[in-house]
């Protein structure tokens, strides 16, 4: 294969699996403090459309990314009071959640369709290092977004393993009366931690919808956000494996346009990132791995009540 | 702390109690379970809030509302069930509960900390360990780190012997002097009569909720705290009447199980029960105990062996099964696999029965035949409940037990397996488990017990076996056996070795 294709090719990996990686890294937060999301799908597509609006009616693709991560954070925060605080079931709120997103997005983008963004964010080189061969062009000749994650990335990791409240908010996930009974706030940590990831998978939508594809389109997200929940699993809910998840499936969402010349109906190529998702579940699964081996935190999706014997 | 008063669902858990804890001083909190010990402390230490009266702390009225509160007031707790995060480490665990430890690296601050507190008070421990390596005395150690890194002026300790093996114990008690000779004051929770005596200064007796003592330790002897705490005279001895052994009722041959690890925890073990026997099985826990109890009662797959009631096998049929057959099972840890904590206490009454006549036909439970039941079996194991319609978790342990033992024990079951039957209950509830187990022996049945209690299996069993790494180190009788020789065993040196 000639360099050029190689590079291209592995770029747009990387620009691919930019926005699972911002998503998986928000929902790792989220779910290392016990509370399990399953609204990413319809988060990303609020970030997606309120990013997408922003952009297109001020100019500024910048203001467009941060208030697609104001909006988004907020908008998480609908499930965070339903299954912290009402105590609901975890899964049917955010299932309920993902809904109620993706309605949002069709229903504000709706004038927005098929019109071209203008201002769009550029690719930064950084100085110097962008000058090394091969290795410049693919990670430091990157849009924001991607040095974003890689940042936030870094981070998420030294601040879980690392730090005080690091320890406070996986202690949330694993033991939350334990917690409570070190004086740490279980409802305070987990409102943040479900608020983190909702402005993570804020700025996964916006990158898809102001960096990635520059237009807006109805399903922008297009199950981008239930790839990001198996990942969380996939990465054993580990910010640093995290980035070898989302890659890999960059690069399965790329493999599309590359098998595409070989005669493959593009309808069964577009499944592939779906089809990989459902695999790697199940490899997962039989392969005699308990909970905890995989270290889910241990009180994933229960609810704590305080005060309760 | 004066007149607090708090209500679980109408019953008082705590009724107009006083306590008061001079600095320096180890005071010993008595009661049966369900006296109100644990909700009274829980209350000192924010984690409920009482219904009314207060709590005044160096004369000043204080109001905790929750444990961050407690905290900043010097009063550590250390609770019967440890406050661990079992996949952390001893490190994180401590940097969880500990306000100054730094922002970045927290680790490196604790370590050096923990360097200090382990020569000055005798606690040794690997900082870099997960809990879940740790045993429970190092756990507790754990626990205790923790306090003293807050520099808690008074330490709350729920039952702190209750999982520690008796060295540690020993262990511990030297470190509670320790804490006293530094200033420190104690309140140690136990129903154990004998701890209290030793180590305490003063002491305050619970019964339903109720103060019903308060003196300092010279002028009581443990049959005056008894009787204050039951409110009548007990029976420590057995009552065990003679009987011929009768036909056989389980035989276990040759088992051998593997663990979750994938390690032989059970290796070659042959036994047998039969009618009119309970046969005991000792051994530290951890030592094969809970997979041949598991296997037994079909909970868990053999490798090899077989194991047959009445002379068929049940070998690795399903719980149900053998159930129905006739083997009955109270377990180890009962509100996990003896109850469903948020079923009401009819429903925990017929749990295992609710397929079968008279309960259900066709598809349908008869809640009348499922409440008479429930009725029925708290009037007979006496287990005392608000009523029969209140989830199962609002009891305590010991009446939890004894609806389980109630509900295993009610149809008169040819095989009757019981592990850990008497585990952290109080003396009363310890007694009337005791008592129905024998009176099962009597009446014809087969017991199997599990317990790490010898003086328990000395008193109730006819044969006793001694379990040490997944093997029996011997069977022995234990009215011509001595502790001694059982506590030999229970390390792995075999009877006759040194005769």
């Amino acid at each position: 294969m000639d360099i050029a294709i190689l590079l291209a090719v592995l770029k747009r990996t990387l620009i691919a699996g930019t926005p699972l990686l911002l998503g998986t890294l928000g929902e790792i937060i989220a779910e290392r403090s016990g509370v399990m999301n399953l609204g990413v799908e319809g988060m990303m597509s609020v970030g997606a459309v309120t990013g997408f609006i922003v952009t297109f009616t001020s100019g500024n693709p910048y203001l467009g990314m941060i208030s697609a991560v104001i909006v988004t954070a907020a908008f998480s925060q609908i499930h965070a009071i339903v299954s912290i605080s009402l105590q609901a079931n975890q899964v049917v709120s955010g299932l309920a959640l993902s809904m109620l997103g993706i309605g949002i997005s069709v229903l504000w983008g709706k004038p927005y369709i098929g019109r071209p963004l203008h201002s769009k964010f550029g690719e930064i080189s950084i100085p110097f290092l962008s000058d090394i061969p091969f290795i410049g062009e693919l990670i430091f000749n990157q849009t924001l977004f991607f040095y974003l994650a890689l940042i936030i990335g870094f981070i998420a990791w030294f601040m879980l393993y690392k730090t005080r409240p690091g320890i406070a908010l996986r202690s949330v996930g694993e033991n939350p009366k334990a917690s409570e009974a070190q004086g740490i706030s279980v409802v305070l940590y987990r409102y943040i931690a479900v608020g983190i990831g909702g402005a993570l998978a804020g700025l996964a939508g916006c990158h898809l919808s102001i960096s990635y594809s520059k237009s807006w389109i109805e399903g922008i997200v297009a199950g981008r956000g239930w790839i990001v929940i198996a990942l969380t699993i996939f990465a054993a809910w580990n910010p640093a494996k995290a980035f070898m998840g989302a890659f890999l499936f960059g690069g399965i969402f790329v493999l599309q346009y590359l098998l595409q010349p070989l005669g493959i109906s593009p309808s069964i190529l577009a499944m592939l990132p779906y089809v990989t998702t459902l695999i790697v579940l199940i490899l997962f699964a039989i392969g005699k791995e308990s909970r905890k081996k995989l270290h889910a935190p241990a009180m994933l999706g229960e609810m704590y009540r305080r005060g309760e014997r | 702390m004066r007149d607090i008063t708090k209500a679980f669902n109408g019953t008082f858990a705590n009724k107009n109690i006083n306590l008061h804890v001079s600095s320096g001083e180890v005071l010993g909190l008595l009661g049966e379970n369900g006296a109100g010990k644990t909700t009274l402390m829980n209350i000192l230490y924010g984690l409920y809030r009482p219904d009314s009266g207060s709590v005044l702390i160096n004369g000043e009225d204080v109001r905790i509302r929750n444990p961050h509160e407690s905290m900043n007031l010097g009063i550590g707790m250390i609770h019967q069930h440890f406050m661990l995060v079992d996949n952390h480490s001893v490190l994180e665990n401590i940097a969880l509960g500990f306000p100054d430890s730094p922002f970045f690296f927290p680790d490196r601050f604790i370590r050096k900390k923990i360097n200090t507190f382990s020569e000055k008070y005798g606690l040794y421990i690997d900082p870099d360990k997960q809990i879940w390596e740790l045993s429970a005395g190092e756990q507790q150690r754990v626990e205790i780190l923790k306090a003293l890194f807050l520099e808690s002026d008074l330490l709350i300790m729920d039952e702190p012997t209750s999982v520690l093996t008796p060295q540690e114990s020993i262990d511990l008690f030297s470190i509670i002097r320790r804490m006293k000779d530094e200033g420190h004051s104690v309140i140690l929770i136990s129903h154990k009569l004998d701890e209290i005596m030793a180590n305490c200064s003063r002491v305050t007796v619970l019964r339903k909720g109720e103060t019903v003592g308060d003196s300092a330790i010279s002028d009581v002897d443990e049959r005056s705290l008894s009787r204050m705490m039951v409110g009548r005279d007990i029976i420590l001895t057995f009552e065990k009447k003679p009987l011929p052994r009768g036909k056989e009722v389980l035989n276990v041959e040759n088992l051998h199980v593997i663990s979750d690890r994938g390690l032989e925890t059970v290796n070659n073990v042959s036994f047998t029960v039969h009618e009119n026997e309970i046969f005991g099985i000792a051994g530290v826990s951890g030592n094969g105990q809970r997979e041949l109890i598991e296997t037994i009662t079909g909970l868990r797959k053999a490798r090899s062996g077989n194991v047959s009631l009445f002379g068929s096998s049940i070998l690795n049929k399903s719980p149900r099964v053998i159930n129905n057959r006739g083997v009955t099972h109270v377990p180890e840890e009962r509100i996990r696999f003896g109850i469903v904590p948020n079923l009401l206490i009819y429903e925990n009454a017929v749990l295992k029965h609710h397929h079968s006549h008279p309960f259900s036909s066709i598809m349908f439970l008869d809640y009348e035949a499922v409440k008479g039941h429930a009725k029925d079996i708290i009037e007979k194991f006496s287990v005392s409940a608000p009523s029969i319609n209140v989830p199962m978790k609002s009891l305590s342990g010991g009446n939890i037990q004894k609806l389980i033992v109630g509900r295993e024990i009610n149809n008169k079951p040819p095989l009757l397996v019981a592990s850990h039957p008497t585990y952290g209950l109080d003396v009363g509830a310890t007694e009337y488990i005791r008592k129905q187990l024998l009176q099962r022996r009597e009446e014809g049945g087969a017991v199997l017990i599990v317990s790490e209690d010898l003086e328990e299996l000395v008193g109730l069993c006819d044969r006793v076996g001694v379990m040490f790494k997944g093997r029996f180190t011997g069977i022995v009788d234990p009215s011509t056996t001595r502790l001694e020789d059982i506590g030999l065993l229970m390390t792995g040196i075999e009877a006759g070795e040194d005769s």
